[in-house]
């Protein structure tokens, strides 16, 4: 990265010892069914002061790299091969002693789940202290104090106040920082950071990824970032290592990979992410086609192979390909025997471009949608108890969506998109306003009142590939029940028929219908649950984050199979999403929600360009994208997401926004400005203020929006 | 003969076909229902009686293999299954076995391995004279019918309530819970004592009475695992299908609540055994002359003071013992295997 400090570049370090090193390390894990490779072959060197970023899917053996790091494999989990030296020295040599002494004070981790890290029954402060007292026996009140120095590192506001909490009074951006405050209070030399964003908001997200990259300024710390995100590699790292499948398929430094990826499946990543270049209609997705193999299925030769679509018999499907050095200057690893041959310019993965769709009518109407939710105060010792308090989920929704249209509805967590999807499924009712679907109001209207052609007309595609089918029942018996409950067919063959159609229609083999949910993998069970969806020819599809949960490869064929249906169908599609990337590529408007209030809501482009509500500027800015050539203005707020139980008055945002007007935005709510036909924000900022926005992401044009080669 | 022509048939397809759901709970009920006719209802039957346990015999053997064949990785699981099964079989067989009748005196007193008029005994008599060996096996027959009676009929009273108060939450919730912690808060022999001081002594005022004890702790269980599974996505798109509360409990919750469930019934079973025995000891339960281990045990209370004549007791007490102790090791290697995957 820019910021990084000269000294401490990875071209001046040709002479120091590296921080680790990893030579052909092979690990495994042993179990019943035997032994079962989980990395192998694995090349890594770290130099002081260096980020190196391992990017790859679930079940690519990136965890179990960090896992052997920190010496933590567990009872089954060995190295088998190779080595792993630590400045210099092997720590398979290492006694316990010696490691127990290394772990915490010279290597620290930084885990996903923050509140697993922390222990829920001491107060931060003496957790912190803990650290330089086991690690350099200090006194209690050093401790402290570094421990209070520390929590002001990582920006954390107040921290005489965070250092006397528990971990469970502080939000979840405040505990990641906590834990990766507590990481650095050893002052370690390398710092192991498992995913640490991807159970946050993405506006905290951002907060604490720039911070990372003032760690490594400040501190020299060198990193290992492994995540599933390229976008975040790419604002982190200096050095990326790509995984797949248990090896390192491609390393080398970060603009190197990015622009002149050598390997097919780094390529495939790329072509299966929605760039701001993409489009639905122009450049669609192109995903991977095949699933990842297991670990016990791996195929011979290269692991990539039976994805690939430069595979030859003969050569991919045959011994252990080795890592090769690509010429592009840099230290650029690939592991691929055909590298050289590949035209990389003329063989770029394009899909066929498609017609685009006219909306038809509109389809869904929602008026002035009010939902409030009246909670019983649990202060029984209150005299007069029964005090009530007031959470408003949803205030004033306006917006409508038309006939093959994608609506997408963006916000994180709390912002009550999922209380409207409840309000709009019929499992709450609406405290005030209209939800008319066709002629009919539904606001009012819940589930069991609703006739079965209403219930068919509206359905949902949930997130969690792991919840959304019963693990009981077989995938075609949960369609089939569908299927009869809304009275699509009836005849037992008739059944059977249209299962086997869906079936088709969401790609998957016939005999699907016979299995049970854990004989298919995420991706697949998604693909189930979009079939359940479309069982009853719906109208309206509520996608509550349809593909947040599945890996990137997966996501692109998802995505697309969910577009695919609708263009056939003409189904209006409400996408509800956090992810910005994802909603610039699929939707056609876009309505942006904070707590509980559309904040703007506009055509994408209307959104994506100037002017922009502060909050949709920040969450702009806050998404990471996977392209070097994007430029991006950054704007990063303070402070945390208010309760919705406890909003604040006037304006919601106005505890975070950086351009609140005092005594304005605090006190009176915000007026609704009407900047283009369909485009509103609501701001107490007058519209040439909005419209002087410089815009967030600047993408060259198109041409070098591709990268480059 | 056609039988012989079809044997060629691979055994494992066989064996793997006769596992599917389906065909358990066909044989289940083909090993159970005759032991409950020939036990509850025997006495209607008169001469007959004993043929109506004929399609319970291979059905239980077929059990066992299947039983084998399913748990061969847990160790404890087969060890636990052996006993059971081992029981259930003498319990389907015993009329047809060569024994003594357990009710006719014979030679009072005489000790294991000994003879006395003309007959070997091979477990000793007991005080009146009749044959251990024969009572304690007949004893197995009314132990495990009415336990596993009893312990299925709290299950299926405490998995309804459960699931209501899990899954409907709310007022319903309120109350069920209330009523079962009233029922908790009792001493388990209190209200065994007093519901069978109330209703009378019979096998189906002891199923009354092991439902109310038991069927309040098992709701507790059923209730826990339906608020995690209520709020899973695919109980929220039943519901917006507009699905039936009872449709949702029954189809999605139930099946995923089975598992633990399972487990714990095999735990339970051993309790109600025991619970059986008790009460049958205290004269509460199941009534002379019929054999029955907690009878035995009560019978031989007094003379098997006398070491000499310790067998008396010994031999109801080990046969209830391994009866629990099997039904218990199954609950562990369930669990385990549950827990593998």
């Amino acid at each position: 990265m820019s910021e990084q400090s000269p000294e401490n570049g990875p071209e001046n370090s040709g002479e120091q010892v590296p921080v680790l090193e990893c030579r052909n390390l092979s690990i495994s894990y042993f179990v019943r069914a035997g032994e079962i490779p989980a990395v192998i072959d694995f090349n890594l060197k770290l130099m002081p002061g260096e980020a190196h970023g391992v990017v790859g899917e679930s079940g690519c053996g990136k965890s179990t790299v960090a896992l052997a790091i920190m010496q933590y494999l567990g009872q089954n989990g060995r190295i088998v091969g190779g080595e792993l030296l630590f400045n210099g020295r092997d720590m398979r040599t290492m006694s316990e002693e010696e490691l127990r002494d290394l772990r915490g004070s010279k290597i620290a981790m930084v885990y996903q789940e923050p509140m697993a890290s922390l222990n829920p029954a001491m107060k931060i402060g003496e957790q912190l202290a803990e650290v330089p007292v086991y690690h350099e026996n200090v006194s209690m009140e050093e401790a402290l104090a570094r421990a209070h120095e520390m929590l002001a590192n990582v920006n954390l506001p107040d921290p005489a106040r965070i250092m006397d909490s528990y971990p469970h009074q502080i939000s979840g951006g405040q505990q990641q920082r906590v834990v990766i405050a507590m990481a650095l209070l050893s002052n370690p030399s390398l710092l192991l950071l498992d995913e640490p964003t991807t159970a946050l908001d993405v506006t905290v997200e951002a907060g604490i990824v720039e911070l990372i990259k003032e760690i490594s300024a400040k501190f020299g710390t060198s990193m290992i970032y492994i995540s599933h995100n390229l976008g975040l590699i790419l604002e982190t790292c200096d050095r990326i290592t790509v995984m797949y499948s248990g090896e390192a398929v491609e390393v080398g430094d970060i603009d190197t990979v990015f622009n002149n990826m050598r390997h097919p499946y780094t390529r495939g990543l790329f072509a299966s992410i929605p760039l701001p270049g993409a489009d639905k209609n122009a450049h669609p997705l192109v995903a991977i086609p095949g699933q990842l193999p297991l670990p016990h299925q791996r195929p011979k030769g290269c692991n990539f192979g039976p994805r690939c679509q430069f595979f030859d018999e003969a050569r991919c499907d045959y011994g252990m390909i080795p890592m090769d050095k690509v010429d592009t200057g840099s230290e650029h690893y690939v592991r691929c025997s055909k590298w050289s041959e590949i035209d990389w310019d003329a063989t770029r993965p394009k899909a066929d471009e498609r017609p685009p769709v006219e909306p038809g009518d509109v389809v869904l109407r929602v008026d002035d949608l009010t939902k409030h939710y009246e909670i019983e105060d649990s202060a029984l010792f209150v005299l007069g108890g029964g005090e009530t308090k007031t959470v408003k989920a949803n205030e004033e929704l306006n917006f409508i969506a038309r006939e093959a249209e994608t609506v997408a509805i963006v916000g994180e967590s709390g912002c009550g998109k999922s209380t409207f999807a409840k309000v709009l499924m019929g499992l709450e009712e609406a405290t005030e306003g209209e939800v008319v679907l066709g002629n009919l109001d539904l606001a009012n209207l819940p589930v069991d009142k609703r006739d079965a052609k209403t219930i068919a007309k509206l359905q949902m595609v949930f997130q969690n590939p792991f919840d959304t089918l019963n693990p009981s029942h077989t995938v075609g018996g949960q369609i089939a029940r569908v299927i009869r409950k809304f009275g699509v067919e009836t005849d037992k063959d008739k059944v059977q028929d249209r299962v086997n159609e869906l079936l088709d229609i969401v790609k998957l083999p016939r005999d699907f219908a016979k299995r049970r949910p854990r004989q298919l993998s995420g991706g697949q069970k998604q693909r189930v649950g979009i079939a359940r969806a479309f069982a009853g020819n719906p109208e309206v599809v509520i996608a509550d984050e349809p593909v947040s949960a599945l890996d990137v490869s997966v996501q692109a064929a998802v995505t697309e199979l969910l577009m695919d249906i609708q263009r056939e169908h003409r189904t209006t599609l409400l996408f509800i999403s956090h992810d910005l990337s994802v909603v610039r590529y699929l939707a056609d408007r876009i309505v942006v929600m904070y707590l509980g209030k559309i904040m703007e809501q506009g055509t994408t482009d209307e959104i994506f360009a100037p002017p922009y509500h502060p909050y949709t500027e920040a969450l702009l800015s806050a998404v990471p994208i996977a392209d070097t050539h994007i430029e991006k203005r950054k704007v990063l707020l303070t402070g945390e997401l208010p309760s919705p139980s406890n909003p604040p008055k006037g304006c919601p945002f106005s505890t975070r926004c950086p351009y609140v007007i005092e005594g304005l935005c605090e006190t009176r709510e915000p007026p609704l400005r009407r900047m283009a036909d369909g485009h509103q924000i609501a701001c107490h900022l007058d519209e040439i203020t909005l419209k002087d926005m410089k815009p967030v992401i600047s993408v060259p044009d198109e041409k070098a929006s591709e990268p480059a080669e | 003969m056609s039988a012989t022509a079809d044997a060629p048939l691979p055994a494992p397809s066989l064996l793997a076909r006769l596992s599917q759901p389906r065909t358990l709970i066909l044989l289940l009920a083909l090993m159970w229902i005759p032991l409950v006719i020939y036990v509850m209802f025997g006495h209607m039957f008169e001469d007959s009686r004993d043929y109506v346990l004929i399609p319970a015999v291979p059905a239980t053997l077929l059990l066992y293999v299947l039983a084998m064949r399913a748990w061969w990785e847990s160790k404890i699981a087969v060890i636990g299954a052996t006993l059971v099964f081992f029981w259930m079989f003498i319990a389907v067989v015993v009329p047809f076995l060569p024994l003594i009748d357990p009710n006719q005196p014979i030679a009072p007193f005489t000790l294991p391995f000994s003879e006395k008029k003309d007959i070997f005994f091979w477990l000793g008599t007991d005080f009146k004279g009749r044959d251990m060996l024969s009572r304690a096996l007949w004893g197995c027959q009314r132990v495990i019918v009415w336990g596993v009676t009893a312990t299925l009929v709290a299950y299926i009273v405490g998995t309804a309530f459960g699931l209501i108060a899990g899954y409907l939450g709310g007022w319903w919730d309120e109350i069920i819970s209330f009523l079962a912690n009233i029922l908790l808060s009792f001493p388990v022999m209190v209200l065994f004592i007093l519901i069978l001081n109330y209703l009378g002594q019979s096998g189906f005022n002891i199923v009354i009475a092991v439902t109310f004890a038991s069927a309040p702790a098992v709701m507790r269980i059923v209730r826990g695992l339906a608020l995690d599974i209520k709020s899973r996505d695919y109980v929220f798109a039943a519901q917006t299908r507009g699905e039936h509360p009872i449709w949702i409990m029954v189809v999605e919750l139930l099946p995923n609540v089975r598992g633990p469930i399972i487990v714990d019934a095999c735990l339970r079973l051993g309790y109600t055994t025991v619970a059986i025995t008790t009460l049958t000891f205290l004269g509460l339960g199941l009534q002379p002359p019929d054999p029955d281990w907690g009878l035995m045990i009560k019978e031989a209370a007094n003379t098997a003071l006398i070491f000499k004549f310790s067998y008396m007791l010994i031999v109801p007490a080990l046969s209830v013992s391994s009866l629990i102790l099997g039904f218990n090791l199954m609950a562990d290697g369930l669990r385990e295997m549950s827990l593998r995957d």
